[in-house]
């Protein structure tokens, strides 16, 4: 049997060892860190995500222990650096240890969303048909909801508590992000790569998480990336009614809400726990923004 | 064209049908009998049967639903635990205050928002793209009842220039279009706007971009073309996705400013929902959700038809 | 001495199986693959509640038959059912009407081969060298993809991804861990018939599988599977819109026309003596070298006719320059292959009895 020619265009014979390839993930990872942006925007995350983590090591008070005597206290104060709140308890122990259940409320919604939706998606993506339009009529009754109405119609009617409100917000969450997912999925599907795939008579399943989910996951990701400072804005706005985490817990939401009534006597207490909802919704879309840049450019 | 009007209608339907499903059933997933507060303490089991008759709830829950629609198509939205009166008459000037501020909202959202696209899509490309960017990006993560807050603390607290809260002096019912009645509007109308002002940014920037580097516009340019023409060409093209932009930020609005009206004291529907949800009056939640969604789909509808009157190179099967 | 090889068809092989295939069932006089009546109607919906209101007849009616060994060539304008057709014979949709029988075993019947055994034996090579291509796959993960989905052992799997890269040419260092947007069109290509071949099927599909090639990539590759045939015993079916492909390529040919084969038979004879008026057409439109051979006027007129409402009779008819009332009467056929007919053509004027002014008369031989 003789060889066929094997020189082609483009082949560099290669002496030595293997060439090094880049995956797509290594080389998204690699633009990220080149942005200058991203990184800040990351570094500041992960100081608030740290200081959350270590709270007990950090703060430098009880955030629970009220005192009559020292309430709203204006920031500058020897003791209390950043004030106290109107019943006395030091604000930056509860901003540090509010960090903990903002940040939980505001992120897990959208990772369960994510997980939720995008297996949805993916499968009225892929199967068609029938599938596909039962399951994205229900979706589109739930997005026929304005999302903040949603998030209070639910969390309203099932009370407050940390529970309900992941719930409801997970809920709010799913239709958009099931939405993008039976998009990218349709698309995938008309693919030759996945005909192919068929046409080996492999099964279903095995074509879905073998060639669909991997060329799914970018765009999903990218989508969901982009809820969690809506999610972590909309968390603390439901602790902001009443709706979501009870007092006494500490809650940047929750904080602006009780705080509120203070704001004649004591306006720059008031509006602190907003500025840190603001720092880190700024920071989580940056930083999302950045992700999509760099899955944005083709190889 | 007619047959994609009718078409979108006929689907609108079963929408509608599924919301009013989800409203319905929100009631009967509250945790806790839903007569709960209406139940006298320690009544005796025959008069619970008797109030749980008179409202209906012993029979089986599709025979309810298809009542309770049946109510709702006719107007009646249910009556008030609290304040006794229908839902309806609650509801209506409810929106209309929240509508007034919308609409204020949305109008100070395009002027900023267009202000803003056109000078960030002037600038696209240029090393004060990516800080302008940031600008814009602001305007979206920010918690725009935060927003509220500050904007209170700012020109109420410390410069004394306009109201804190309220509609006015003497509530919803007198307010007109002079100053004395404005001057409540401006502040929860201008936190408001941040979010569409945000959206309408970037879309405008994307269209002047987009128009601007154009080969034809390239031609305008070496022909000696006047800013102005070319400033009204930009317009022409950026004007339907804006205004389907500002269309369904009008109805997100409808639904969305509880947080703000919370924090302003405003009369509109945020506020009546509020009261609801601590008063556990659910007939007059389910009530409001229900206008309130139906606003939404509504207002969703006609922005998709008038968009494709508008736009002619969007194609409908 | 030995006679010139030709199939049961009368075609010329250009290769001869040595020893016959232990999956074989039917024996070298079987054909492998038989075609009968495969018809396909795509619904466009419209109007208020989305009915279908027309159909495109995309394939309608078609019946082929390829015998073991040989290249049947598919030819046809863009548009003709050419695609569609190889997509309903991998049963990668599902035909409207029609019967598949390989090696002579019905597909989907009760007794018969089930589509998934169809598979095995049965692969193909699509257009686009790209988009067939897993791009977050390795190539070799996209090779052995088949194998192990099939129960095979992954390492055994990735072994065999490496023989069958090293049979189409590429070095399996080199390329194993690469990603398809590191390879050329060519090699991708390459990489394609790998992975079609790894399942170790007996008949091969090639939809345009060389057209989006540059021409010299293209030799290449057409010489590899002409190679690729002879060592591994194969049948392909080789589709394309390029008529000298086609004649390099194939023993046999098929014409296809808005959705009906049209003729069939041997390729020298095809080339030389084209019966059917569209294939005298196409033949005749090819540029030549030759300065005497020059065309004053193009050899079809008019416009191809909508695949939606084709015409009545011979679909042909609007652009035959030998068109005649018969024509929009009554709809030609091909007749049948099965009974050894050697090159049959649906046209009236080459049916005895049809009523055309230039047909055979009544027990001609022709």
């Amino acid at each position: 049997m003789s060889q066929p020619a094997i020189a082609v265009a483009g082949a560099a014979p290669f002496k030595g060892k293997r060439p090094a390839t880049r995956s797509f993930w290594r080389n998204v990872l690699r633009r990220l860190l080149q942005d200058r942006f991203t990184m800040i925007c990351f570094g500041v995350l992960m100081l608030i995500i740290l200081a959350a983590i270590f709270a007990p090591l950090i703060a430098p008070h009880d955030p629970y222990r009220t005192s009559m005597a020292r309430r709203l206290i204006a920031p500058g104060d020897a003791r209390h650096w950043l004030g106290t709140d109107e019943l006395g308890r030091d604000l930056l122990s509860r901003l540090i240890y509010g960090g903990r259940l903002s940040l939980f409320t505001g992120f897990t919604p959208v990772l369960l969303a994510t997980l939720i939706g995008g297996a949805l998606g993916v499968i009225a993506g892929y199967v068609g048909g029938a599938v596909n339009m039962l399951i994205m009529r229900v979706i589109d009754v739930f997005y026929a909801f304005p999302s903040v109405l949603l998030a209070v119609a639910i969390s309203g009617v099932l009370g407050a508590g940390i529970g309900n409100t992941i719930l409801s917000l997970t809920l709010v969450f799913i239709p958009p992000i099931a939405r993008v997912a039976e998009s990218v999925a349709t698309q995938m599907r008309a693919q030759d790569f996945v005909e192919a795939a068929r046409a080996t008579g492999a099964a279903n399943w095995r074509i879905v998480t073998a060639h669909v989910v991997p060329n799914v996951t970018g765009p999903i990701l990218s989508y969901a990336s982009s809820l969690i400072s809506v999610s972590i804005v909309l968390a603390s706005g439901l602790s902001f009614l009443g709706l979501g985490i009870t007092p006494p817990e500490p809650e940047w939401g929750l904080m602006l809400n009780t705080l509120r009534q203070a704001i004649y006597v004591a306006p720059l207490n008031a509006i602190i726990p907003g500025a840190m909802i603001f720092v880190t919704s700024m920071c989580f879309n940056l930083m999302s923004d950045g992700l999509r840049s760099a899955m944005d450019v083709k190889q | 064209m007619l047959i994609y009007v009718l078409r979108r209608i006929l689907y609108t339907v079963p929408i509608a049908i599924g919301v009013s499903l989800v409203c319905f059933a929100l009631i009967h997933l509250a945790p806790g009998d839903p007569l709960s507060s209406i139940i006298p303490e320690g009544a005796s089991p025959e008069t619970v049967a008797q109030i749980r008759t008179a409202y209906g709830f012993d029979r089986p829950l599709p025979v309810q639903y298809l009542k309770w629609l049946g109510h709702v198509v006719t107007g009646d939205f249910g009556t008030s635990i609290m304040t006794r009166r229908p839902v309806l008459s609650e509801v209506l000037p409810a929106i209309a205050n929240t509508l007034t501020l919308a609409a204020a909202a949305v109008t100070f959202g395009f002027l900023l928002g267009c202000a803003f696209g056109v000078v960030s899509g002037y600038v696209a490309g240029t090393p004060t793209d990516r800080a302008v960017t940031a600008v814009s990006i602001t305007g979206v993560s920010i918690p725009h009842y935060w927003l509220g807050m500050v904007l209170i603390v700012v020109f109420a607290v410390n410069l004394n220039l306009l109201p804190a809260t309220g509609m006015g002096e003497g509530g919803s019912g007198s307010f007109g279009f002079g100053w004395d009645s404005l001057q409540y509007l401006i502040l929860p109308a201008l936190t408001l706007s941040v979010i569409p002002a945000g959206i309408i940014a970037r879309s405008v920037r994307g269209t002047v971009a987009e128009v601007r580097k154009q080969d034809y516009m390239q031609t305008l340019y070496a022909k000696g073309l006047p800013g102005r023409r070319v400033f009204v060409h930009v317009v022409k093209n950026a004007l339907p996705a804006v205004l389907a932009v500002m269309g369904l930020q009008l109805a997100q609005l409808l639904g969305g400013s509880i947080l703000v009206e919370t924090v302003f004291s405003w009369p509109g529907t945020g506020f009546l929902l509020n009261n609801a949800i601590f008063t556990r009056d659910l007939p007059m939640l389910q009530g409001t959700i229900l206008v309130l969604a139906m606003f939404f789909v509504l207002i969703n509808l006609l922005v998709d038809i008038l968009q494709t009157a508008v736009d002619p190179r969007i194609k409908r099967a | 001495m030995s006679a010139v090889p030709t199939s049961p068809r009368g075609a010329v092989m250009t290769s001869v199986p040595s020893d016959p295939d232990p999956r074989d069932r039917g024996g070298p006089a079987q054909p492998l693959l038989i075609v009968e009546g495969l018809k396909k109607h795509f619904p466009i919906r419209g109007g208020l509640l989305g009915r279908p209101q027309a159909w495109v007849q995309a394939v309608d009616g078609v019946d082929l038959v390829v015998d073991k060994g040989e290249t049947l060539g598919i030819v046809g304008e863009s548009g003709c059912g050419k695609s569609t057709t190889a997509r309903l014979l991998m049963h990668l949709m599902t035909p409207d009407a029609g019967q598949i029988i390989f090696d002579g075993e019905a597909v989907g019947a009760l007794r018969g081969l089930s589509v998934r055994d169809l598979r095995r034996q049965m692969q193909m090579v699509f257009q686009d060298s790209y988009s067939s291509l897993n791009p977050r796959m390795t190539i070799e993960d996209s090779i052995a993809f088949g194998l192990i989905a099939q129960g095979t052992a992954v390492k055994d799997a990735k072994t065999r991804a490496a023989s069958m890269l090293r049979m189409v040419g590429l070095t399996p260092d080199m390329f194993a861990q690469r990603y398809p947007h590191e390879l050329s069109g060519g090699q991708r290509q390459r990489v394609n018939i790998a992975r079609a071949l790894t399942m170790g099927p007996r008949l091969l599909i090639l939809d345009e599988a060389v057209s989006a090639l540059d021409k010299s990539v293209e030799a290449q590759v057409l010489n590899l599977l002409q190679e690729l045939k002879r060592n591994l015993e194969l049948t392909y079916i080789f589709i394309s819109h390029d008529l000298n492909v086609i004649q390099y390529m194939s023993d046999r040919v098929l014409v296809m026309y808005l959705g009906k084969a049209v003729e069939v038979g041997p390729v020298d004879e095809i080339y030389r003596a084209p019966k059917h008026p569209y294939t005298r057409a196409l033949l005749s439109s090819r540029p030549s070298m030759d300065p005497r051979r020059r065309m004053s006027k193009p050899p079809l007129s008019g416009d191809p006719p909508n695949p939606i409402n084709p015409p009545s009779g011979c679909r042909f008819r609007t652009r035959c320059p030998i068109a005649e009332p018969v024509c929009s009467d009554t709809v030609p056929l091909l007749g049948s292959l099965k009974g050894g007919e050697a090159h049959p053509v649906a046209c009236h004027a080459h049916r005895p009895g049809s009523g055309h002014s230039a047909a055979p008369s009544e027990g001609a031989v022709h």
